[in-house]
């Protein structure tokens, strides 16, 4: 896969009072992410080529992807596809790209979702309400150690425009 | 084509009074906006004005409040004294379950100002937060930006 070809549609910016290595663990490891991310496990198989998965709290895959770029604790991008069936064959591959650079005394971390077409506002609409919500909590969690609950409402517009092109939603 | 806008949307475990505060209290912006403050009496129809904490003649920004709804929505007018490129910046604070959301949404923006606010208002709302939610802002934040440059 040429990752050239991928432009970003979504970033996402936030400063963190932390180091580079305690993002990056909070962005790799499990018990992190599902204090964050609406409960899910994050694992990856850090290195190129190695799987990346996210599973809801019952277990269920529901990201599957692969690591494509991979340098701890600066960068790691993979392919993020929801398991939902027909999305890759219509929307093509997802990209996110997690970057984290120190800034002054705390650390910058910016979200770059990528794709190698054009995606309507109504399918990003998830992401522009997802990400910040799910980057807010890693954020608290960091600083004070708890991460709000952020419950986010099924997004509705998304959903609704996927279903529109054949795509499988819950 | 319209101007270009910046929207940036962060969630923080404070209500929307603490947030509200938070933008007009000089004491709490100091910590997190580069050691200023935004001065007005935030009616519909008043000038506000963004200064150096310890030098009010050091205005940075200017404007008018277009809406003043505490602790909800707050709307102004954007634009560098003696520039007439003028921008238009909305506040928007929602209760989210124990949380708030804040919605900073920067329109009318040209293409210079667009990219210098990209990089400010991240930083300057990520210091909010950990501010509202610790108790001590980013201590980049709590530096005049201008003098450090």
């Amino acid at each position: 896969m040429n990752i050239k070809n991928f432009k970003p549609a979504i970033v996402y910016t936030i400063y963190i009072a932390s180091t580079p290595e305690k993002v990056w663990e909070a962005l790799t490891k499990d018990e992190f992410s599902r204090q964050y991310f609406s409960g899910q496990s994050v694992e990856v198989e850090q290195r190129i080529g190695g799987a990346f998965i996210m599973r809801t709290p019952d277990g269920a895959l529901h990201i599957s992807g692969e690591v494509i770029e991979c340098e701890p604790p600066r960068k790691l991008t993979v392919t993020f596809n929801v398991n939902w069936p027909a999305l890759v064959e219509k929307l093509g591959p997802t990209l996110v790209t997690y970057e984290i650079e120190p800034s002054g005394d705390v650390v910058k971390l910016t979200m770059l979702q990528s794709h190698d077409r054009d995606i309507s506002d109504d399918i990003l609409s998830g992401g522009r309400a997802g990400w910040p919500a799910i980057l807010s909590g890693l954020k608290s969690l960091l600083e004070t150690g708890h991460a709000p609950t952020i419950k986010m409402a099924p997004p509705e517009r998304m959903l609704a425009a996927l279903k529109e092109l054949g795509i499988g939603t819950p | 084509m319209s101007k270009p806008e910046f929207v940036y949307v962060i969630y923080i475990h404070a209500t929307p009074e603490k947030i509200w505060q938070a933008l007009i209290d000089p004491e709490m912006t100091k910590e997190f906006w580069g050691r200023h403050r935004n001065r007005s009496d935030w009616k519909v129809g008043s000038e506000w004005s963004h200064q150096n904490y310890d030098d009010a003649s050091d205005v940075s920004v200017a404007g008018t409040v277009i809406e003043s709804d505490p602790p909800r929505r707050l709307v102004l007018t954007w634009g560098h004294p003696n520039q007439t490129d003028v921008s238009r910046v909305t506040f928007d604070i929602e209760d989210f379950m124990g949380s708030a959301r804040l919605t900073v949404t920067h329109f009318d923006l040209s293409p210079e100002m667009l990219k210098a606010i990209s990089g400010g208002w991240p930083a300057v709302l990520s210091s909010m937060k950990t501010l509202l939610e610790t108790g001590a802002s980013l201590p980049m934040t709590r530096r005049n930006w201008k003098k450090a440059s």
